[in-house]
């Protein structure tokens, strides 16, 4: 270890600059929607010609916007909740049974991540089509479930490798079934997964965009396609104040759910 | 692995517990992944409207026309450039982190994953601000009288790179921060004390042990940017339409389903081919672990 720290010379020096401009480039683009979203000027760009709060009033007032984002948050919130019961269930079998393919089983559960999102997009649209069934809000969760699962199967799977099978084992010997056991002992302890999981698949779906542009029923708009068809007409300042709430919702959101978990689990045990 | 002999009920309890992934992925995505095969041999009558009797006319527009080659070319080509230069961006950055002793290090990371929560949209569009007319760089430097025309920076194959590296960055640092950090320190030390210098010991020890995950982002970044359609939409002009444009318009624009279905199984067997060479020498379950990451 010494040897590493002594050899800290010119390259080290360099190395940090680099990171820390990498982060710079990684940030800088994002502060400059926060920044132009509080400009009072007509246009979305530079320069800033004063402070103003108008966009965000004006946005209060865009009806389209707000119904787009009500129509975000229900979907989300419903796949969070679908797809992290799925999920877990199926991180469950692979983590805590031995049996015949469990490599393949494994492979589809991820295979959606890997998938070009425009293809998975095609496909569920021909699938409606070759059904005859029309496209409806169901079918945007649908999707949006297949697109996070191999997220929640990932974080869960991680955790549940972390839980001693012991406490499972006592619980199982002292007389309890495995859905007892599970209830009492696995989900407890698995509770911070479940929440990161909720949290994850939210995101995910408040954000997506590629395969969503598929699948929205027609003149149904979600938040980011919303944001989509307005960069098209003109890149207006709201789209700065719209991108900035959205960056609070879908930053401030995981951040004080994670906070939360540490807490409770400090407190709790 | 436990040591009571298995009853029948608990064979069966995995597979209830798989199921309804399982049937949600064989539904949503497999027998969609058939129905496209078959489509892509239906005939093309007009918008919305295909004949289901089977034809390879779909199959013989696409090799023939060099319409479609070239925007396949031109993706592979824009993916590659992307993935190396996440590649080169993303090391430095991925070595600091796992190196460094800065006993904030985890707010690091954070601010690695905190991207990934930032609406893909907007990170997108923000480059508008920074490359366009009115962006941050035109305006610099025409303040500073280093131009008098704006530069056509946005709506260009750059600009739409640049977006890609911007959302692919993550990835790739995450994948290759996960490989160095596992790297076992006294390897290190042990080339520093036999004499190697610091540059040595990075060459010789650190960067082949770290290839797994450089190789593992590498993929991923591919991957990921062949198949979007999002940022050449937002950042690039017309003449900077990626592959997944080309579909996207085919199905959504000229409602031609059956050649949409073909285009998409050839970037789905592209993609596929490009991850079994990969897998043939690193193994899938990097990419797994990159993504929990």
């Amino acid at each position: 270890m010494n040897a590493v720290a002594e050899s800290r010379g010119l390259g080290w020096r360099l190395v940090q600059v680099f990171t820390v401009l990498v982060y710079v480039f990684m940030f800088a683009p994002i502060m400059v929607v926060v920044i132009l979203s509080f400009n009072d000027s007509q246009f979305g760009g530079f320069p800033m010609t004063g402070i103003s709060f108008r966009w965000y009033a004006k946005l209060m007032e865009n009806d389209a916007v707000l119904r787009a984002f009500q129509t975000s948050i229900i979907v989300a919130l419903i796949t969070a909740v679908i797809c992290s019961a799925l999920g877990v269930l199926g991180a469950l079998a692979l983590v805590r049974y031995e049996f015949p393919g469990k490599e393949w089983i494994n492979t589809i559960l991820i295979a959606p991540a890997l998938v070009p999102e425009t293809v998975l997009g095609v496909g569920l649209l021909l699938l409606m089509r070759w059904a005859e069934q029309p496209r409806t809000l169901w079918l945007l969760v649908l999707g949006h479930i297949m697109l996070a699962l191999p997220y929640v199967v990932l974080v869960v799977q991680a955790r549940l490798i972390g839980i001693k099978r012991v406490y499972e084992e006592a619980a199982l010997s002292l007389g309890a079934n495995r859905i007892q056991t599970f209830r009492e002992i696995t989900l407890p302890l698995l509770m911070p997964a479940v929440v990161a999981s909720l949290l994850l698949v939210f995101t995910i779906s408040f954000d997506n965009i590629t395969a969503s542009m598929f699948w929205r029923p027609s003149g149904v708009e979600t938040m980011p396609t919303q944001i989509l068809s307005m960069l098209k007409v003109s890149i207006s300042p709201e789209i700065n104040a719209l991108g900035t709430l959205m960056i609070i919702v879908t930053v401030g959101l995981p951040l004080i759910g994670g906070g939360l978990a540490r807490y409770l689990a400090r407190s709790g045990r | 692995m436990a040591a009571n002999p298995q009853t029948a009920a608990e064979r069966r309890a995995p597979w209830l517990l798989l199921a309804p992934s399982l049937i949600t992925l064989v539904l949503l995505m497999i027998l969609p992944i058939c129905i496209m095969f078959v489509y892509s041999f239906y005939e093309f009558v007009t918008a919305g409207v295909e004949k289901h009797v089977y034809t390879t006319a779909n199959w013989r527009e696409f090799f023939s026309d060099s319409y479609y080659h070239m925007f396949l070319w031109k993706t592979a080509r824009v993916a590659a450039i992307t993935a190396i230069l996440c590649a080169l961006l993303g090391y430095p950055p991925a070595y600091f982190i796992a190196m460094t002793q800065y006993k904030h290090k985890w707010l690091l990371l954070l601010l690695l994953i905190v991207p990934f929560w930032i609406s893909f949209t907007i990170r997108t569009f923000s480059w508008i601000h920074i490359l366009g007319e009115q962006g941050v760089i035109n305006v610099l430097l025409m303040k500073t009288g280093l131009i008098s025309e704006p530069l056509r920076l946005l709506y260009t194959e750059g600009a739409v790179i640049m977006g890609m590296i911007h959302f692919l960055l993550p990835y790739m640092i995450l994948n290759i921060y996960v490989s160095i950090e596992g790297i076992d320190r006294n390897l290190i030390s042990a080339a520093r004390t036999l004499g190697c210098t610091a540059w040595q010991a990075f060459y010789e020890v650190v960067l082949p042990l770290s290839l797994p995950g450089l190789m593992a982002g590498l993929l991923l970044c591919f991957v990921l940017a062949a198949g979007s359609y999002v940022t050449p939409d937002i950042l690039g002009s017309t003449r900077d339409s990626l592959f997944g444009n080309v579909i996207f318009d085919t199905i959504m624009g000229q409602l031609n389903w059956p050649m949409g279905s073909a285009l998409s199984i050839v970037l789905l067997v592209l993609l596929g081919i490009v991850a079994v060479i990969y897998s043939r020498f690193m193994g899938l379950s990097r990419v797994f672990k990159g993504l929990g990451a």
